[in-house]
């Protein structure tokens, strides 16, 4: 059953055919905040994906003791667990940054992705195929955030990485930042295009009409 | 889902089971990382004072040690301008605010906070001769949306300003957060605290880059401004750091 082309699959088919932002609409409110630096979005990216990845993991290697009547609560208590020893990894290693991410780490536990994932897919499947599951389902969320984080940061502020690659007015060069880019509702307007151009691509992902 | 694994016993049984590798892999990554955040906060905090220093070049990465060699932590009590012991261990000015043995009223201000600590926490920056060079006050106060604070670097003459250091703020990127764009910072540098004894620093529109007593406001953050003002009127004056800059304590 876990063939190679299954595998493949699981994993890379949530970055474009199954995007769990874009086509299932799950998560989109931290893609919303923490977008405005490329930087946070790639840390966010990474926690999220390793989150769902060993979420995933977990919960399928112990999938035939669980009882249903309680599943939902102990998933909630894997992933929370799982969540805080992210956020106490990057409080120890990368300080900056979890200072700028603040409670989105922890909002993780709230994220649908990460319970969606382990309701649909890991309670039903095998140990390695969950984990590849959540690693790709990650990766989409990755890709649109680094995508949005990348319009976001090179547009509002005019750097990538903090690397300044448009000379901002106020430094003395000609661009004029874009303030409305900066702020957090402005990803919508993103999301929105974002997963127009994937349908325009992909006419199957649209929804019939009712 | 088949029914025989939902008996009572087995039901409470996984849970515990959960529960407990849970807790134990929360508290022990908990503990285990404890000493090396607490260090990480510590360090940051560390690097603010550092930069307001205008000692960021010379420390090149080394921040603990240029701290511990050209940075001294003393304590004062602001009503009198006079140095203190240090109240007890791991104090924190902010934290000695909500203390009723440490705190005080604060009255006919708008700077956006009730009740400030009685002694405060500063630092004096030395010279490799052991000569006071620079001293660091930290001063806090209301933006837009939420407090703000820094440290605010004075020469050793207690008027003019080297560096306005925010390194905690939630105002507005791109407008209220330029307060931390470095080309605003730099318009601090050399800039008079007080004209004959009385506060005369002012952040205003189009102000003279000439003008010695005032700062161009940012521009689109007109309550950030205010609020920077607001704060520097507050801890410069005489409920401020006001007795303490008037007497020059750092000289005696």
């Amino acid at each position: 059953m876990a063939d190679v082309k299954e595998m493949k699959k699981v994993l890379f088919g949530p970055v474009l055919d199954n995007n769990p932002i874009a086509l299932q609409i799950l998560g989109v409110c931290s893609a919303l905040a923490i977008t405005t630096k490329l930087e946070t979005a790639l840390v966010m990216s990474l926690a999220l994906t390793a989150v769902t990845a060993f979420a995933s993991l977990f919960i399928s290697l112990i999938r035939t003791q669980i009882p249903s009547s309680v599943r939902i609560i102990i998933q909630m208590t894997i992933i929370a667990s799982l969540v805080i020893v992210v956020d106490q990894i990057l409080k120890a290693y990368s300080y900056e940054i979890s200072k700028q991410l603040s409670v989105f780490v922890g909002l993780i536990i709230t994220n649908c992705i990460v319970m969606g994932r382990a309701e649909a897919y890991a309670m039903k499947s095998p140990p390695f195929m969950s984990f590849l599951d959540g690693i790709g389902n990650g990766l989409g969320y990755s890709m649109v955030l680094i995508i949005i984080g990348t319009i976001k940061e090179l547009f509002g502020f005019g750097t990538i990485l903090g690397f300044p690659i448009f000379e901002l007015v106020q430094n003395g060069g000609w661009y004029q930042g874009n303030g409305l880019l900066i702020l957090p509702f402005s990803s919508f307007f993103l999301i929105g295009g974002l997963i127009w151009v994937i349908r325009t691509i992909r006419p199957e992902q649209v929804e019939p009409k009712e | 889902m088949s029914a025989k694994k939902e008996t009572l016993g087995k039901t409470v049984g996984v849970v515990v089971a959960v529960c407990l590798v849970c807790s134990i892999i929360v508290s022990s990554a908990a503990v285990g990382l404890r000493s090396m955040q607490e260090t990480n906060a510590a360090l940051d905090k560390q690097s603010n004072i550092i930069e307001a220093a205008g000692l960021a070049d010379k420390a090149a990465g080394d921040i603990a040690g240029t701290f511990e060699k050209y940075v001294d932590e003393k304590y004062i009590d602001l009503a009198t301008g006079q140095y203190v012991e240090k109240p007890s261990d791991n104090y924190d000015m902010y934290k000695a605010a909500k203390m009723p043995e440490y705190s005080v009223k604060v009255e006919g201000s708008n700077v956006g906070f009730q009740q400030r600590a009685s002694i405060a926490s500063i630092y004096e920056v030395k010279d490799d001769a052991g000569k006071v060079t620079r001293i660091i006050l930290p001063v806090h106060g209301s933006g837009l949306w939420d407090l703000m604070y820094g440290f605010l670097a004075i020469d050793s003459d207690g008027n003019t300003v080297r560096e306005l250091v925010y390194y905690q703020q939630k105002e507005t990127p791109g407008l209220g957060g330029e307060v931390q764009n470095p080309s605003w910072k730099a318009k601090w540098d050399g800039k008079q605290l007080f004209d004959q004894g009385d506060v005369a620093i002012k952040i205003k529109k189009n102000a003279n880059p000439s003008d010695p007593y005032a700062v161009d406001a940012l521009s689109g953050a007109t309550l950030t401004s205010n609020g920077v003002q607001n704060t520097l009127s507050y801890w410069l004056g005489k409920n401020g750091f006001g007795p303490y800059l008037k007497n020059q304590t750092w000289k005696s």
